[in-house]
């Protein structure tokens, strides 16, 4: 898709016909015609119409890495905050220790952040999620920083090449959670810039040109 | 309740330590400042102050009434503050709870005791009929600092004001038939004339987080202070009203150190609230 | 008896020199607020209303979680200083029932069904109040919506139109135009009010409400005044949604 075909649509606007095109991502189908069903960018993939979203809430999806807040330490769960429109639960069965029952707020307490991953998304939408993987763990050091979960993907790049941009000119560790949460390790200097750059693609993520913008911000 | 992770509060005392803070002020510095006046027509006086992303708006609404018995020469005020669950995905709808309250009565003494009004001038028969001024502190984005933010606001809002003489003139002219002292106050004042003011003292607010305090504390800093501390000041330097918050504690030579900062930031304020009102 | 406000005089020209069908002048901007989820800030003749929406998050108390989608819950205020008399702080009646059918009007546009036990809150704050400020709350509810990126059938919109300058005989009234938009003294000193909700896409009416006294013919001719007024209005909202994000495209070229 070239530049010049960047479409936004807004909430009911007319997209196409259903026996023309498919109903994807941010569409519904009423009377044989598909609309818009929220603000974003209008894509077409293979005969799919979708829009993706410039804003909006956290959508889990299983498989998804997500950087959390334990909200509480339950009996043989957590409650976890993961910047979506429900918490979710992290049963001890799904963590890397052997966690005894009433136990829990000795490995991870209110305000403790985790690095996980969503496991388990049910109809009602109760979310459960897991640090079961070897690339999942508990964070204790660093800062996280929070944006918009739909400007995730500019930070990541096309083909990451955004967060390679970032991580190669501050030499820091950065997960980025698909929740709209980034955990950055460096040193103070190089965490700064990094948020600083952050706030920038937030600002500026519709905008063209923005991978050129950031690499001559990070050279400074 | 949108929780903060420990680890930022950890990130932002290291910061401290070296003197810096999150958004790259200094320890000293306030976040950009904006005073809008006459905002809302149909108040007698209005203001919205944005201090950072913090907006906040006052209205001034004026009536007659009956003067308190102890002071019956005296106008009288009366100061309202709502956190509205439009500013803050923690505000809830309901009446006002403690930190609405505080803010309320913490605004309302750096006015009242300075006699920032001039009350003596709001009497129009003594013992009996005075103006009310009643300030209502409308927060509308909480992002740190409320303190300040609705201070400045409900100054610029009354430093604005008109006492609304033609809006109550046939009410007034109805009872100055039988009274002497009210046909003589419509003589003095026959229409709208601006609320008779002095210049204010101005409120800054620190907060101590580990070791360090800093002025105009942003969302993150209050999430993690110990303790807060609002100083007014008057444009000699002396302190006219003060409020310690939260459960943490200051030293004697930390509080003579924050008036003193209090004392520089206010008279910078306070040059801004004069200029937007211009 | 002619009553003592001319509100409207023989060639069909109001108070403040509008002609029957004509709106008030309205000024939308989306995404106001830092800390809310969606926003917007609008102006409609003397009006100015501030609505905020969070959302969705998980509704609290529990009991009043709907397993199967999400309960929208508007809130409309009045600050204290945003009319004549001042307004004690606080939810009076009033404010209550347009709560109420606010929240309603709202529920049948947002697609509630992706977020079971979820609330949506819609907040509505009038800070100048000139007439109408029901239709100019929920008209700011819309944008805030849309702008929050909660997922809609379509925009909400609203618009209200009346009647005026009817004379009374002998508890008879006779004559009066029918008009769009009441203003201030119209919405005292006239005969009857019609505020309306619409989904501009289908025309579905989401809110409606009225008091006064209106013909059959009468009520057709404000209901189609009212509608327009809507659309129109809609227009307006629309543009206000793109011109957020238009203006940022321009800074990266």
């Amino acid at each position: 898709m070239s530049q010049s075909e960047r479409e936004i649509v807004i909430p009911s606007q007319f997209l196409g016909d259903s026996n023309q095109f498919k109903s994807g991502r941010g569409t519904f189908i009423e009377n044989g015609k598909i609309y818009a069903q929220i603000m974003g960018i209008l894509q077409r993939n293979d005969k799919y119409l979708n829009v993706i979203p410039l804003k909006g809430k956290y959508d889990a999806i299983p498989g998804d890495m997500v950087i959390g807040v334990v909200i509480e330490a339950l009996g043989s769960s957590w409650l976890v905050d993961i910047n979506a429109p429900y918490p979710a639960l992290l049963h001890v069965n799904e963590v890397p220790w052997n966690v005894d029952f009433n136990e829990t707020d000795k490995y991870l307490n209110m305000g403790d952040s985790i690095i996980a991953k969503v496991s388990q998304v049910d109809t009602e939408k109760k979310l459960q999620i897991s640090m079961k993987d070897r690339n999942l763990f508990k964070i204790k050091k660093g800062t996280i920083v929070e944006i918009d979960s739909s400007k995730i993907p500019r930070v990541i790049g096309k083909k990451g090449s955004m967060i390679q941009l970032l991580k190669k000119y501050t030499h820091s560790r950065i997960h980025v959670g698909k929740n709209g949460r980034i955990w950055i390790d460096a040193d103070l200097s190089n965490t700064a810039k990094v948020i600083e750059a952050i706030k920038i693609i937030e600002r500026e993520s519709v905008s063209f040109g923005l991978t050129d913008k950031i690499e001559s911000y990070l050279k400074q | 309740m949108t929780l903060s992770p420990v680890i930022k509060k950890d990130f932002l005392l290291q910061l401290a330590k070296q003197g810096k803070r999150a958004d790259n002020r200094n320890m000293n510095q306030y976040r950009e400042v904006k005073i809008e006046t006459g905002v809302i027509d149909k108040a007698e006086g209005s203001a919205k102050v944005m201090i950072g992303n913090t907006q906040v708006v006052a209205g001034i609404k004026m009536d007659l009434g009956t003067p308190y018995p102890d002071t019956p020469n005296q106008g009288v005020m009366s100061t309202a503050a709502e956190l509205i669950p439009l500013a803050s995905p923690d505000f809830e709808a309901g009446p006002p709870r403690e930190n609405a309250i505080e803010l309320a009565r913490v605004v309302d003494r750096g006015i009242r005791e300075s006699e920032v009004i001039k009350f003596d001038e709001l009497c129009i028969v003594p013992g009996e009929k005075i103006w009310l001024a009643f300030i209502d502190i409308h927060v509308i984005d909480y992002d740190g600092n409320l303190f300040d933010a609705s201070s400045l606001a409900a100054l610029a809002a009354l430093l604005t004001a008109h006492v609304p003489i033609d809006q109550f003139k046939e009410n007034l002219e109805a009872d100055a038939e039988t009274c002497p002292e009210i046909k003589t106050y419509l003589e003095q004042h026959q229409t709208n004339y601006p609320l008779p003011m002095r210049t204010p003292p101005i409120s800054c607010t620190f907060v101590k987080f580990g070791d360090v305090i800093v002025v105009d504390p942003s969302l993150d800093e209050e999430d993690i202070a110990d303790a807060r501390l609002t100083v007014a000041t008057d444009e000699k330097g002396d302190i006219r009203a003060m409020q310690k918050g939260l459960n943490g504690s200051f030293t004697p030579d930390e509080i003579k150190n924050v008036i003193k900062e209090a004392a520089i930031n206010g008279n910078d304020l306070r040059k801004k609230l004069y200029e937007s009102i211009q | 008896m002619k009553s003592d406000k001319q509100l409207i005089d023989e060639n069909g020209v109001r108070q403040d020199g509008r002609k029957p069908d004509e709106l008030r002048k309205v000024t939308i901007e989306a995404g106001v607020l830092h800390r809310a989820d969606g926003s917007c800030y609008l102006e409609w003749g003397g009006n100015k209303v501030i609505a905020a929406v969070y959302g969705p998050r998980e509704a609290i108390p529990r009991h009043t979680q709907n397993p199967l989608r999400a309960i929208v819950n508007a809130r409309y205020n009045m600050a204290a200083f945003s009319v004549d008399d001042r307004k004690r702080p606080g939810p009076d009646r009033r404010s209550r029932e347009i709560s109420k059918v606010t929240s309603e009007a709202l529920e049948k546009v947002v697609l509630t069904d992706y977020y079971p036990r979820a609330a949506i809150d819609v907040n509505i704050e009038i800070l100048n109040a000139e007439a109408g400020t029901r239709c100019a709350g929920l008209t700011a509810a819309g944008v805030a919506l849309a702008d929050a990126g909660i997922p809609l059938r379509d925009i909400p919109v609203a618009c209200a139109a009346g009647k005026i300058g009817a004379e009374e005989q002998d508890g008879t009234f006779t004559g009066g135009y029918v008009v769009l938009d009441l203003g201030k003294e119209e919405d005292n000193f006239g005969n009857a009010d019609l505020p309306i909700a619409i989904a501009p896409r289908t025309n579905e009416i989401l809110l409606l409400q009225m008091d006064g006294h209106l013909s059959f013919q009468e009520f057709e001719q404000a209901l189609e005044y009212a509608m327009k007024g809507c659309h129109d209005i809609s227009k307006i909202q629309k543009e206000a949604l793109m011109k957020q994000y238009h203006s940022k495209e321009g800074e990266g070229q």
